[in-house]
């Protein structure tokens, strides 16, 4: 299995993913996504991803072939967008096929997990006229951390 | 070795990379944080923690004690926040 792994300027359509991600894939069963939104929380007007070209790339690969040797995937995009993007923008996009559900659904939540802790993109956030980077969070930390266990 | 910068790294230091000489003091990512750390100014505050920071080697995430020789890419950022 390979994966498709964008990082874009672009926004992108989810159901033209899954389309794709399915064309060629007959044992597929089972599509499992998570599409990441800009929040509108306290007051934020937009976010500028920045990320580490080169590095970026290869850091996904290597998560998404460690899905692929936990889960027997049949598929997987990652999609993950950079710039600056404002609140109800789609952000990142993972889509996971496999034969049945448990996988592609476990895989998913896999990818994002470490998408969030090990991938090199930094939010740099807009509040009014005021900028600042966000920081990372022990949550995200703690969530990809449980798979360690698993 | 070309260095890289990102975030508030970059910010703080006032650039995004540039080219340092490795020499034989410099074994390892803690050893060329401190070299740059001790230029002062943006580079004292971006260095002055390293708790807060993170490293990567050859675009490899690192840690302080990973090796460094000539030729590396070595890059310094604060802990990512993608996704």
């Amino acid at each position: 299995m390979s994966a498709n792994i964008h990082i874009q300027v672009e926004d992108f359509d989810v159901s033209d993913e899954i389309n794709a991600l399915t064309a060629e894939a007959p044992l597929t069963g089972a599509v499992a996504t998570f599409t990441g939104y800009v929040r509108g929380d306290d007051g934020l007007t937009a976010l500028t991803l920045e990320h580490y070209p080169g590095m970026t790339e290869h850091e996904i690969s290597r998560i998404a072939a460690d899905a692929a040797r936990r889960w027997s995937l049949t598929g997987v995009t990652i999609i993950h967008r950079v710039g600056r993007l404002e609140v109800g923008e789609r952000i990142v996009l993972v889509a996971v096929a496999s034969g049945h559900r448990a996988a592609a659904f476990e895989a998913c939540e896999f990818l994002m997990d470490y998408l969030k802790t090990r991938a090199p993109f930094w939010k740099l956030e807009e509040r009014g006229g005021q900028s600042g980077w966000v920081e990372a969070k022990a949550s995200d930390d703690a969530a990809a951390e449980r798979w360690r266990k698993s | 070795m070309n260095i890289l910068y990102f975030a508030w790294v970059r910010q703080k230091v006032g650039r995004s990379e540039e080219t340092i000489e490795h020499t034989p003091e410099l074994r390892t990512v803690g050893d060329l944080a401190l070299r740059l750390c001790a230029r002062g100014g943006g580079y004292a505050e971006a260095f002055g923690d390293m708790s807060r920071l993170r490293a990567a080697v050859n675009q490899a995430h690192a840690s302080l004690g990973t090796t460094i020789d000539s030729g590396d890419e070595i890059a310094f950022f604060p802990p990512v926040t993608g996704g």
